[in-house]
């Protein structure tokens, strides 16, 4: 699938859009291939600080726990309450489904992070294609 | 079929089947409690008794009583170690006057074997390991007997839960078929020989004559998420060498009045000394998911016991756990805490199993 290119991308499978000095987060089409049925997401609390590279949350599929690296530093401003109901939204539209709002601590952060051509080619390889 | 694989005992098994040919572990979960669902079980274990002591033999290792069994009659139960603990649960089927078959686990097939081996000595009996004969596929669901019933001459309306037949089926001569299953739904398990050839001739058979019925192939994941909600045990969580019958709650399997069997002693002591901990069902009241090995807390967060298995259930749409908690805390209504990644979320003692199927009305 052709990863949208209004963002970049984290080797962790997580896409983070920018806006300005907001950013938004969700987990990306192999992400929510690979877990298979979710049924649970943890984000944290409006206000929480994250820090690049470090664990934010969970998001369980019926099998298993998966972590959720945060890719990039700053302060979460909103969260999205859906998927406290729905959370199989993320399995149907894991590009449109997003996480969590964040205001920028350092923007420069993200270019260190992958291009969606890049990631597609980290994807390809990691899937063994 | 493009499966996600895991290693599994030395196994390389289907967890799920792909979302695009309309799997995933939900979508098999749910199948096999409304329709129809197939898996390959290849990788549970067969050993076969036979002889003039072959019923002798059983009931010295196995603690049901198998002089109930008439031909053509199964029986859970369950192989004890000396201190009343498991070596495997197990499914006892009498296929003639003198022949059983004990159908055990993938994990336990070397282990049992020798023990079963090792167990009989003193009996006029063959014990013979067949699971590398044999291919078993299950085939479990509400329709599963219509679609098994196209492949084969057998009249399976005849065969009662917890019996075997033997047919014809899809040519092969002969094949045994039981009513027994391990996701609480009615089904059967059949046992085809393993070549290759024969085994991926007869899958995809029963694929095939199962699009009638919207057949699904599952994985292990969604055997793990059915048996969980029929509160059917798994060796190494419910049971296990450190666990004994009276803990795990199969007292109705063993029949303490029959001669002695191997267990027996240890099992009349821990009796009279009374239970230390009970297996209970478990219900999250909170937002969570409880799984294997997390603690059981009481509400002052004093850690009391251990989730054996958890899971989201497909069916029941809730969040179920089964947990050795002390038996003052296994009343249903009691409120505990699960503990999820530091932190204690609500949970209730339920009755189980969580799920029973409904009766057939036809």
């Amino acid at each position: 699938m052709a990863y949208p290119m209004d963002r970049k991308y984290t080797k962790e499978h997580e896409w983070i859009q920018v806006n300005g000095s907001t950013a938004t987060v969700g987990i990306t089409d192999y992400a929510q291939q690979s877990l298979g049925d979710i049924v649970f997401v943890e984000t944290p609390k409006v206000g929480a600080e994250l820090t690049s590279g470090k664990t934010f949350g969970t998001v369980e599929s019926v099998k298993a726990v998966s972590d959720l690296y945060a890719p990039a530093s700053g302060t979460v401003t909103e969260v999205n309450g859906d998927l406290a109901t729905s959370p199989e939204k993320v399995n149907k539209d894991p590009h449109g489904s997003w996480m969590l709002k964040l205001t920028l601590k350092n923007p420069g952060e993200l270019d260190g992070l992958l291009s969606p051509a890049d990631y597609e080619k980290f994807v390809n390889e990691e899937a063994g294609h | 079929m493009g499966a996600k694989m895991v290693e599994f005992n030395g196994w390389d098994m289907p967890v799920e089947y792909p979302a695009s040919i309309g799997c995933g572990i939900i979508n098999e979960h749910m199948a096999v409690r409304t329709g129809v669902g197939i898996f390959d079980v290849s990788h549970m274990g067969d050993i076969r008794l036979a002889g003039p002591q072959a019923l002798a033999a059983v009931q010295h290792i196995s603690m049901n009583d198998a002089a109930k069994l008439s031909v053509g009659q199964a029986q859970y139960s369950a192989l004890l170690y000396s201190n009343g603990t498991f070596v495997d649960d197990v499914i006892v089927h009498r296929l003639g006057e003198d022949e059983y078959l004990l159908v055990i686990n993938a994990g336990t097939r070397e282990k049992d074997f020798s023990w079963v081996r090792d167990n009989t000595r003193q009996f006029d009996c063959a014990v013979e390991n067949l699971s590398d004969d044999f291919t078993q596929i299950a085939i479990q669901g509400p329709k599963a007997v219509n679609l098994l019933q196209k492949l084969t001459d057998a009249d399976l309306s005849a065969v009662k839960f917890y019996w075997v037949t033997r047919g014809k089926l899809c040519g092969l001569a002969d094949i045994l078929m039981g009513r027994t299953g391990y996701t609480a739904e009615d089904g059967f398990e059949i046992y085809v020989p393993a070549d290759e050839a024969t085994s991926a001739r007869i899958w995809n058979e029963i694929l095939a004559a199962g699009k009638d019925f919207d057949v699904v192939p599952c994985g292990l994941g969604a055997r793990n998420t059915l048996r969980l909600e029929g509160k059917l045990p798994l060796y190494g969580h419910e049971i296990s060498d450190t666990i004994n019958v009276w803990e795990a709650g199969l007292d109705r399997f063993c029949k303490m009045e029959k001669a002695d069997f191997v267990g027996r002693g240890a099992l009349e002591i821990a009796k009279a000394s009374g239970l230390q901990r009970t297996l209970v069902g478990l219900e999250m009241t909170e937002r969570g998911i409880a799984r294997d090995g997390y603690k059981v807390l009481d509400l002052n967060d004093r850690e009391i016991g251990y989730v054996t298995s958890g899971s989201p259930a497909p069916f029941l749409k809730k969040n179920i756990a089964l947990a050795y908690v002390p038996p003052e805390f296994a009343a249903v209504g009691t409120a505990v805490k699960v503990e999820i990644r530091g932190q204690g979320a609500g949970a209730v003692v339920v009755p189980t199993p969580f799920y029973k199927r409904p009766k057939k009305t036809t």
